[in-house]
């Protein structure tokens, strides 16, 4: 009897929690924005050269003819650490398909983005970003952002806020298949439908809104 | 009442898992809502003809304030460094203790923002009576500048 009572409150207590844990969850993981481009609205990606942690610049149209991963990100943002993890997975996984991964930290200086380099283990070139080319891309007010970039160096997909791995890998897998051009409208509205199942998509006039209500700006790829 | 081994381990988990939860729970999110001002009461308020305003600072990083920022905002530093907060009580210090202060960020998502809560508390420490934190729920660029709330581009 004292033992079965003594298990009730434990239970009690971990149904609670487990109660909790599921409220944290979903204030944690805020709906994040996600634009996909329609074909006949894709920009080039803004050309730039910046040095990385070691010094060498990098230059993004170097990569022209891979996928490019443009992660916009810094130490101090919470949901961006909890990203990078999975976008070393991406990179490890997909990099003798075609994927490139560049990080472009907006932190104040170098010195805590080698430690956290290091830290995190990651396997791909990290940046510094400027002013300049935060604008080139939209702004940069507020992170994360991850910026999908096509084999033909135009922008296919933005993603604002801290966004699952699977949606990014779904993301991959087809520009990493697809051929050089810059695909076909039905290939944008289909491949969109197909891996958002849950969030609510409207299709109106070739341009995808994502369930906020939100559209990519018209000017992408210039300063506001 | 004697306590089973097995029950002293699920106590043990459960009063663990709590405690991780609690320390889960992000710190903006513990501002208490009496000392947040929305975006569109602080619209208002500089907009209106009355002469007084809100010294208004900005408490996140640097490269957001030099996109874009609120005009008349101070930039001081990310009050999550320990210098940023250095800076802040250096820049108030001398001020009366019932100055009607903004600060905000606008980093990341409310909860995740490492800044306001240590500077809101900062300045309660330091006495003032008279300090709001801006409520930005998702990002800078979401609910001011998208918003067209007034902004000043650049530094």
């Amino acid at each position: 009897m004292k033992v079965a009572g003594f298990s009730r409150i434990g239970l009690a207590l971990g149904v609670l929690c487990l109660g909790a844990g599921a409220v944290a969850y979903a204030l944690h993981h805020q709906s994040a924005a996600r634009l996909s481009v329609p074909s006949g609205q894709r920009a080039l990606a803004p050309d730039f050269s910046l040095p990385q942690l070691s010094g060498e610049p990098l230059t993004l149209s170097a990569y022209r003819g891979k996928v490019v991963l443009l992660d916009f990100w810094a130490t101090w943002c919470e949901p961006c650490r909890e990203e990078i993890p999975h976008f070393v997975e991406l990179q490890n996984k997909y990099r003798a398909e075609g994927l490139q991964t560049i990080g472009v930290s907006m932190d104040d200086g170098p010195q805590p983005v080698r430690d956290f380099y290091q830290q995190f283990k990651m396997n791909y070139p990290v940046v510094m970003g400027t002013v300049k080319v935060a604008e080139q891309y939209g702004g940069v007010l507020g992170l994360p952002i991850a910026i999908l970039i096509g084999r033909d160096g135009h922008i296919y997909a933005k993603h604002m806020g801290a966004t699952d791995k699977s949606v990014f890998e779904g993301e991959i897998v087809r520009l990493l298949r697809q051929n050089g051009d810059s695909g076909t409208r039905r290939d944008v509205l289909r491949s969109a439908s197909e891996d958002l199942e849950s969030d609510q998509f409207v299709a109106q006039n070739g341009i995808v809104y994502c369930d906020k209500g939100e559209s990519w700006p018209a000017n992408t790829g210039s300063s506001k | 009442m004697t306590i089973s081994g097995n029950s002293k381990v699920i106590l043990a988990m459960t009063t663990i898992f709590a405690i991780a939860l609690g320390a889960y729970a992000y710190q903006a999110s513990l501002i208490s809502d009496s000392h947040l001002i929305s975006p569109e009461d602080l619209v208002k308020m500089l907009q209106s003809s009355k002469p007084a305003k809100p010294l208004i600072i900005s408490v996140g990083p640097h490269m957001l304030y030099a996109q874009a920022h609120i005009p008349g905002a101070e930039y001081i530093g990310p009050a999550s460094d320990s210098n940023g907060l250095q800076r802040l009580q250096t820049r108030v210090e001398s001020l009366p203790r019932n100055k009607f202060i903004v600060i905000y960020c606008g980093c990341c998502p409310w909860n995740h923002c490492p800044n306001v809560k240590p500077a809101d508390d900062a300045l309660r420490g330091m006495r003032f009576t008279n300090v709001r934190v801006l409520y930005i729920a998702q990002n800078f660029g979401t609910n001011w500048v998208d918003k067209g709330y007034p902004t000043i581009r650049g530094e």
